[in-house]
Parts: C-alpha cells; structure tokens; sequence
C-alpha cells in the first residue's frame, strides 16, 4: 500500500514538467502556431534557472530567470514564424536545437555542483497540514513541492482564461481563422507574440522544475526527451488545460512505470508475457496516434486542432 | 510607413545570394558570441573546417556523414512537394535498420552475394510501409500527417531498442545488450575507401532529379503539392500519387538506414540514427527541395557535424558549439527566407494618399 503511493507521488512529480510544458504548447497551438521547440526551451529554462539557483541560493529569482529565458528564446521563434513568416515545423526543430546546444554548452560548468541545502528544501516536498491526512490522496497531492502546485493553479487558470474570458476567446479565434480577427480590427500580430512569449515561459518552468526540484542537479540533456512527449501531450489533451492535467499524471505514471520496473513479466495461459521498459516508453506516442485519430474522426468541434495549425498568416493574401 | 508587399519572384542568382548571406551572418553573429565567450572565433571556424577537410581520412569521415544525410534528405523532397509533411524520417531510417537486420536474421549468409540486395529491399520495403500509414491516415481520415509521423518516430526509435535490449540480444554478448555484428557478406563493399553508399546517393541524386522533373510522376507531385484540387479536377490520381510520394520517401529514408548500418555501424542499436532523421529535415528544406543543391547542403551539415567533433578533441570546446551553428544557420536562413517572397516598401503615409483621391487622412 505505502510503495504504491509512493508510486503515484512519484507519477506526479514525473508529470508535473510535463504539464507546464503541455501549457506552453497548448497556448502556443491554440494561437496558430505549432511548436516544436519546447524540447530546447525546456533545456534552455533548466540550465538558466540552476546557474542561478548555483549563485544566489534564491528559488524565486531562479525560477524567475528560467522562464524569461525560455522565453526570450520562445520570441526568437515567433520572430522567424510570425514576422518572417517562416515554415513552424522547421522553426521547430532549429530552436530545439539552437537550445539544446546553448544549454548544454552553457552548463557544462555547472555540472557535478550542488545547491544549497536551504534552497533544496524550500524548493522540495512541502507537506501541507490537515489535506495531507486524506488516504493515498493526501500523500500523492499534499506532499508536493511548490511548483507541483503552481502548475495545478496554472493548468485551471488557463481553462478559465480560454474558455470564459474574452482574451481568450479573441487568442483562439486567431488560431482558427486569423483573416476574420484581423479584419474584425484585431492585431493578430501582437496576440501571437504575447501568446508564443507566454507557452515559451511555461515551458521554462517544466525544465526549472527537473533542474531544481527534481533532480535537482545539472545534466547534460537533462530534459531528456520529456519536451516531445508534451508535444504529444498537448494533442493527447485536445488542446484542453484540464485534460492535459490527467495526461500528464497518465504519462508521468507510464514513464514512473519504465523507470521503476525494467521488466513485468506475468502469464496468461500458458504463454509467458514480458513487457519491457522499451515497450512502456512507446505507449504514450501510440495513445497519443490513437486519440488523434479518433478526435478527427469524431468532428466534435472542441476537440479539433486550431484550424489555422502551423499555417502563417499573411494580411494581403485573404 | 513600413509596408509588406508579396514579391513577383526573385532570380536564381539573388535566391543564392541571399541565401549566402544568411549562413554567413548566422556565422558572424556566433562568432561574436564566442568572442564574448572569449573564443578565438576564427580559430574555431578554422578548425572546424580542418576538422572536416584536412585530411584525406577527415574527407571520408564527413562524406560518411554527408551520405545517410543526402539520400533522406531526397526521400523528404519528394515527399514535401507532394505537400505530404513528413517529419518521420528518423522513425523510417529506424525501420529501415530494422528491416535489414531481420533479413540477416532469417538468412544468415545464406544468401551470399545476393545478401546486400536483399537487404536493401528489406529496408526499402520496411521504411516505405512505416511511411505508407501516416499517408493513409491522412488521405482516409484527414489526420495531420506532421503528428503522426513525429510520434511514430519515438515508436520506431523504442522498438530498436526493445529488440536490441531483448528480443534480439546477442546471447554470446556475456549479457551485453548488444545485437550480433553482420556477416561479412552484409558489410557494403568499400570504393576509394568510403562503403559504396557514395555511389548509391550519388545515383539516386540523379535518379530523383528525373523523377521530379521529367517523369509524370513527377510533374503530377509537383501539380498536387502546389494545387490538391487543381491535380483532381485534373483526373489526377491523387490518392496514387501521394502514396508513391510516401513510399519513394520512407523507402528512401530506410535504405539510408540500411547503409548507416552496413556501410558503418555493422549492426544494429538505438544509438544508430542520432537525430539524422531530423538533421535531414532541415537539409531538405534549406537546398528547397532540389536534388542537386542537395548534395551542398548536405555537404555542409556533415562538415558542421564533424568539425564539430573534431574541435571536442582539438580546442577541447564541447562540440555544442556545432548544433548551437546549425541552429543559427537554420534560423538565419528561414529568416531569409521571408525577402524572397515579399518585400519591405518604405512608402510614406502621404504617397498612400496621393494615389487614392478619395483619401480622407
């Protein structure tokens, strides 16, 4: 009973990155543009936010840092995609790049150093009195770090601003049909930068995350790969902050899954059934095909990507 | 007043030249970042291009590097004409290895001199299928193909190394995850001392250059991807076409595969693709798509990639240095990208004016 919630705290804690940058990419789709840079923003956030965790021991100051530069690099890419107008895939894949290899280059001084001790346990687990006492859940939800729950508030915070606010509904419609927001007066321009700039900033505070809560060291690639999975997320959610919530803790407890166990062997029958890691680590990306799938099958309106996915927008060509 | 305004087209020479200028700015601007860095930025270019050119051995690392490179980057150039965004090369080279490391599997050497043929089918039939879905879930349910093939990617990539942790483990390896290394007879031959892979890309250069610019087929790609319903109103067979685009473009991709682990790596594991997959994305889209500027730009990346190793050995910089490069030059370039297609007119408020009478301000 007790390993399985520490299993599940554990499933949390892998998901809580995940979710921060499934947001920055949700905010980013839902205004048009599709990023496929969060890898290098989450790298980029990770190595800015324990170079400064390193020098000051201040949490607020390096997560503050974290995010503002991923997303400066979050505005080079709407640079080149909004104003340049370049292809988003290939933006993409150059600010994953262009950021791995600034991370990695920047940190390689920072490798094998250690944060203060007071910085760890503020940063670390907090348990939160009275809540903490609810079976299995006070444990999993209640035991969490800071940031745990920044992103919680963040995911239901970003519900509410696309789905009831008329910020957000003016930021979705640039998304889905930006020649009528532009002809409805609308700067479609400045929506998209504000939104890119934003999701950049979230993705910031997933690798934050696992630089200073997580790990909390430095390591070359310490993201890992965790930025494409939130690319799948962000479509595994339907482009909705509350689904992305459970997808993420999902992915996390399938990633918990691979990390804890190398190999469940069990029999059915009479045939010996083996699941490996390997095997694991594929399920979200084939979930992910799967509901992708479905979601176009289905033509429910609110589950569809953003009409105006990946395209840019040009003011004289409508 | 600045105004954007959609240009007629550029000529060929100034297309060049700009593009030039990008890579050369991106160049400068990481100079001077490195300088602030306090790097000799210029040595480092130097050494980097020593690094990739120096020597005759040097030459034969980087065109090792430039060959899976080129012959994906053609398969991603069909494929993006026939508008067909496949961002699954890495999953199809994957497939591709996988492909022909179960051919040796089942035959063994029994095949003898016929081994590398088949191999290559293999590969070539295993990459076009993986690529062949995504085009059917595309054109059946209208699932965008740029998701489905990035995730199929990871699948491939985690299969590759389910069969190398288990499946297909050496058992002789002592426990090792390894996968058993080629009979010789799977090993490609070597001309000039780099594996005929040079051959193989170089022929395939040509063989695209026809197929996309005087075959049917590739008139009818070139009609699709810029018109879909322009090819069916046509009576094109677009279901058709899109699929061989897929097929010529997976096929390809996995007989890179199959050439990376014959030509070099001599078996199969994870670490095989290395994110060439991707590099060859954007070599594609940086030589816009043509064959023949391909071979340039896949040239160039593979002398990023190995000057970048070198100066980890030489200047003892991490070879980080290359990737932050590519980022720079790929940005640079799809900046540049922008003045090709339109054009910044500084007309004045007042000239606006001037030309509509009727004007109020």
């Amino acid at each position: 009973m007790n390993d399985l919630v520490l299993f599940l705290q554990l499933a949390v804690q892998l998901g809580t990155p995940l979710l921060f940058a499934t947001l920055g990419g949700i905010l980013n789709d839902k205004v048009g543009n599709l990023n496929l840079g969060i890898e290098g923003m989450m790298m980029v956030g990770a190595c800015a936010g324990f170079g400064v965790a390193y020098h000051t021991s201040s949490p607020l100051l390096s997560i503050v840092t974290a995010g503002v530069a991923s997303l400066l690099l979050s505005l080079l890419y709407a640079l080149v995609t909004v104003t340049f107008k370049g292809n988003q895939t290939v933006t993409g894949f150059a600010i994953t790049i262009l950021g791995t290899g600034i991370a990695n280059f920047s940190g390689e001084s920072l490798s094998g150093l250690t944060l203060s001790p007071s910085f760890i346990r503020i940063m670390g687990i907090q348990i939160i009195p009275v809540l903490i006492n609810i079976p299995i859940l006070g444990t999993v939800l209640f035991s969490q770090s800071y940031l745990f729950h920044l992103s919680l508030w963040l995911a239901f915070g970003l519900y509410f601003y696309l789905k009831k606010t008329n910020y957000g509904l003016i930021m979705r419609m640039v998304g889905e049909n930006p020649a009528a927001a532009d002809t409805s007066g609308i700067n479609t321009t400045s929506y998209k930068y504000i939104h890119i700039a934003l999701g950049g900033l979230l993705c910031g505070l997933g690798g934050a995350f696992l630089s200073l809560v997580f790990v909390p060291r430095w390591q070359d690639n310490i993201v890992a790969g965790m930025g494409w999975i939130a690319v799948a997320l962000v479509i595994f959610s339907t482009w909705n902050p509350i689904k992305a919530i459970f997808g993420s803790y999902l992915f996390g407890l399938l990633r918990a899954l691979s990390i804890k166990y190398q190999n469940i062997s069990f029999r059915i029958g009479n045939n010996d059934i083996s699941i490996t890691s390997q095997i694991i680590d594929m399920l979200p990306y084939l979930l992910t095909i799967v509901i992708l799938v479905l979601t176009t099958l289905s033509k429910k309106r609110e589950n569809q990507a953003p009409a105006w996915l990946g395209k840019s927008y040009f003011r004289e060509d409508r | 007043m600045l105004r954007v305004v959609r240009r007629a087209s550029m000529s060929l020479g100034k297309r060049a030249f700009l593009r030039i200028a990008s890579i050369l700015f991106a160049l400068l601007l990481t100079g001077f970042i490195l300088s602030i860095l306090k790097y000799n930025s210029l040595q480092v270019y130097g050494e980097m291009v020593f690094g990739a050119v120096g020597s005759s051995y040097r030459i034969q690392e980087t065109i090792n590097k430039m060959i899976p490179l080129l012959i994906m980057g053609l398969g991603l150039s069909v494929c993006y004409r026939a508008q067909f965004m496949n961002i699954g090369a890495e999953g199809q080279f994957c497939m591709g290895v996988i492909g022909a490391t179960y051919l040796i599997r089942l035959s063994g050497t029994s095949l003898g001199a016929m081994t590398i043929p088949v191999m290559m089918l293999f590969a070539v039939v295993f990459g076009g299928l993986w690529c062949l879905l995504p085009a059917f879930l595309k054109r059946f349910y209208g699932v965008s193909e740029t998701l489905v093939t990035l995730m199929m990617n990871y699948i491939a990539l985690k299969l590759v190394s389910y069969l190398q942790y288990s499946a297909w483990k050496d058992p002789k390896a002592y426990g090792f995850p390894k996968i058993a290394n080629y009979p010789d007879e799977a090993l490609l031959p070597k001309v000039f001392g780099i594996h005929i892979g040079w051959i193989i890309a170089i022929s395939f250069v040509i063989i695209i250059y026809i197929l996309l610019f005087r075959s049917k087929l590739g008139y009818e790609i070139s009609v699709m991807g810029d018109n879909f319903e322009t090819a069916r109103y046509a009576g094109m067979k677009t279901t058709k076409i899109l699929f061989s685009a897929a097929l010529i473009g997976g096929g390809l991709c996995g007989l890179a595969g199959m050439i990376q682990a014959s030509g070099i790596e001599k078996t199969m594991n994870d670490q095989i693709s290395s994110g060439m997959g991707y590099t060859a994305i954007i070599v594609a889209y940086m030589s816009r798509l043509n064959p023949l500027a391909l071979m340039v730009g896949s040239f160039l990346f593979a002398v990023l990639l190995q000057g970048g190793e070198y100066i980890q050995s030489s200047m003892r910089i991490s070879s980080d240095i290359a990737e932050i490069l590519q980022g720079m030059i790929l940005l640079s370039i799809l900046s540049s990208e922008f003045f090709t297609e339109y054009r910044v007119s500084t007309r004045k408020k007042a000239d606006i004016c001037s030309s509509h009478k009727t004007c109020s301000y």
